[in-house]
């Protein structure tokens, strides 16, 4: 009896199997406008949604992925069982509550998880586009966003939310939509990418095409740089964490009981980054790598680009960071709040205690749950 | 507003004076008790700023907008007269930067209301004639080796404040153990709640 009563619980906690969507748009008589100047069509989006729009249709939020996120956000893939990346957030009774909201989320375009990217075919060539691909912008991929949620039928998003990229297309989206949101929670982000942070991107691109086997992006004939993309996440991986958490979770610790005099593994932290790195080149196409990077980079909406049109806005913002991230360090989000108080913005700011540096907006899932929650039930208070 | 008995003399005070649908900013906002009251009374539209996260968590569980940090560096980013009043409750004796805290909510306030905890009150001042001890009182709760307080202030010293800082009193309001009173304030009243303009 007890059994069966803890496996209703199991269920009620869980979404269950979740398929992703697609959805086709930009026919090439009307392609989608990109901030290069270039265009493209068609554009497919992947896609899953979890829980019910309701009759109104004003009760849609969407999630945003950061760097090598997908439209995987939660419940149980179908295939390995494997639970979305923001699980821990998603689903009935969590933060957002999927008995109450309806969650949205889309692989970016550029992407390489189902949204047209440099790994897709060029309907006119029959070829991969490598880098034929257009550059994408946030703004680029906030306005494919777009298109999903018009092609979902909803005016209004009650809420765009998501962490580091994520973070900045919540940001784009309060600034290029803001009738279209009633509410934006940037997590571990930034107005703008700093010069440090275009350098460690910098140097993740050219790990990847200093590697022979990248081929000037034309590699889909021959498979992956493995090595370049490996390293290029390991380098991802260090900015990712924090002293404290690498002091933790490794200290120096041995992967065998001695020093091998090699250059080998010894080190536990080692051996994790090449796990990951090798890990990563299975699940991630290199070119999507580089040109998502690339996003990154051109990303500023300082000066007066951050909701420029309008004086006051009614988005209500709550902004959160932590206090070891030191890739999208905590004063990045209180340029934000700066920006936000110049505006008369409804801001709410958190700086959390936390010791796992950039990872912690998937982590601190107690801490986010409390806030995220408290938050949204409050929006149509106002 | 009528007399609420459950509801703090100074909360009942500040309330008050604050206008219907004003735009206020509540320096040190605690748990939010005092905003949501002013929401609750006013509408009015409420912003606080607060260090201690469990207080934050506090105010956005009952829905209003807080900003983590310190009063001082809070608000230099807001442009001028962006509130109509700007709340310093309570919070004066534990300001570092007293001066400046109180310059900056008068660029960015219309008005502003300080309220303080009155070191000259006739307790502390028996208190320490008499037993040669830092007073204990109900404005002035701690031991010494515990108090936030890091500076202590009389009616007498922020009157002479104003006057030197060119700072126009517009209303004065003078709390003592059982309510408002008007006599001898400086000697009677354990709380004064000033509402000033520059």
């Amino acid at each position: 009896m007890k059994i069966v009563k803890e496996r209703e619980k199991l269920k009620k906690d869980y979404l269950g199997i979740v398929h992703t969507q697609y959805f086709t748009f930009a026919e090439p008589s009307h392609p989608l406008q990109l901030k290069s100047g270039r265009s493209i069509g068609p554009v497919t989006i992947a896609y899953e949604t979890y829980g019910k729009l309701n009759a109104d249709k004003s009760n849609a939020i969407l999630v945003c992925h950061a760097l090598s996120g997908d439209a995987h956000a939660a419940g149980l893939s179908p295939d390995d069982k494997t639970p979305g990346w923001w699980d821990d957030l998603i689903g009935p009774g969590k933060a957002l509550d999927t008995r109450q909201y309806f969650v949205i989320c889309s692989n970016v375009i550029g992407g390489c998880k189902g949204s047209t990217g440099p790994s897709s075919v060029n309907p006119e060539t029959g070829k991969p586009y490598a880098l034929d691909f257009p550059m994408i912008t946030i703004a680029d991929m906030v306005e494919a966003e777009r298109y999903l949620i018009d092609h979902l039928g909803i005016e209004k998003l009650l809420c765009v939310i998501g962490g580091s990229m994520g973070g900045m297309q919540t940001l784009q989206w309060a600034s290029a939509y803001p009738d279209r949101i009633l509410a934006a929670i940037p997590i571990a982000t930034a107005l703008k990418h700093s010069p440090q942070q275009i350098a460690f991107n910098e140097v993740i691109r050219q790990s990847i095409m200093a590697d022979s086997a990248w081929r000037k992006g034309d590699y889909y004939e021959y498979g992956q740089p493995e090595k370049g993309l490996a390293v290029a996440r390991m380098i991802g991986h260090i900015t990712f964490m924090s002293d404290q958490s690498m002091e933790e979770k490794f200290s120096r610790k041995l992967k065998n009981d001695n020093l091998s005099f090699q250059f080998t593994d010894d080190f536990e932290v080692e051996g994790y980054l090449r796990y990951r790195g090798y890990n990563f080149v299975k699940r991630f196409d290199a070119n999507s790598y580089l040109y998502i990077t690339k996003a990154l980079d051109y990303f500023d909406l300082s000066g007066n680009y951050f909701i420029p049109d309008v004086k006051k806005t009614s988005v209500r913002f709550l902004v959160i960071s932590f206090k070891s991230d030191w890739l999208y360090p905590s004063y990045q989000s209180q340029d934000i709040v700066r920006a936000l108080k110049r505006k008369h913005a409804y801001t709410t700011y958190f700086d959390l205690i936390s010791t796992y540096g950039h990872d912690a907006f998937l982590i601190e899932i107690e801490d986010e749950t409390r806030l995220v929650k408290n938050f949204l039930a409050h929006i149509h208070q106002h | 507003m009528e007399k609420n008995e459950a509801m703090k003399p100074d909360h009942q005070i500040i309330i008050d004076i604050i206008h219907e649908g004003a735009h206020v900013l509540d320096l040190g906002c605690g748990n939010g008790e005092l905003l949501s009251l002013l929401r609750q009374y006013k509408s009015a539209r409420v912003q606080g700023i607060e260090l201690d996260e469990e207080q934050m968590h506090a105010c956005v569980e009952i829905g209003l907008t807080v900003l983590q940090g310190d009063i001082e560096s809070g608000l230099v980013d807001y442009p001028d007269q962006s509130f109509d009043y700007v709340i310093l409750n309570q919070i004066m004796q534990e300001i570092k930067k007293a001066d400046y805290v109180i310059s900056e909510s008068l660029r960015l306030g219309r008005k502003v209301i300080v309220g303080f905890p009155n070191f000259a009150h006739l307790s502390a001042r028996l208190t320490l004639l008499l037993s040669g001890k830092t007073p204990i009182n109900e404005a002035l709760p701690y031991y010494w080796f515990e108090t936030p307080n890091i500076r202590f202030l009389t009616i007498r010293d922020f009157i002479d404040y104003c006057a030197k800082k060119n700072i126009s009193i517009e209303q004065q309001y003078y709390l003592g153990k059982r309510g408002r009173i008007s006599f001898l304030p400086n000697l009677m009243a354990q709380n004064a709640i000033f509402v000033i303009t520059k």
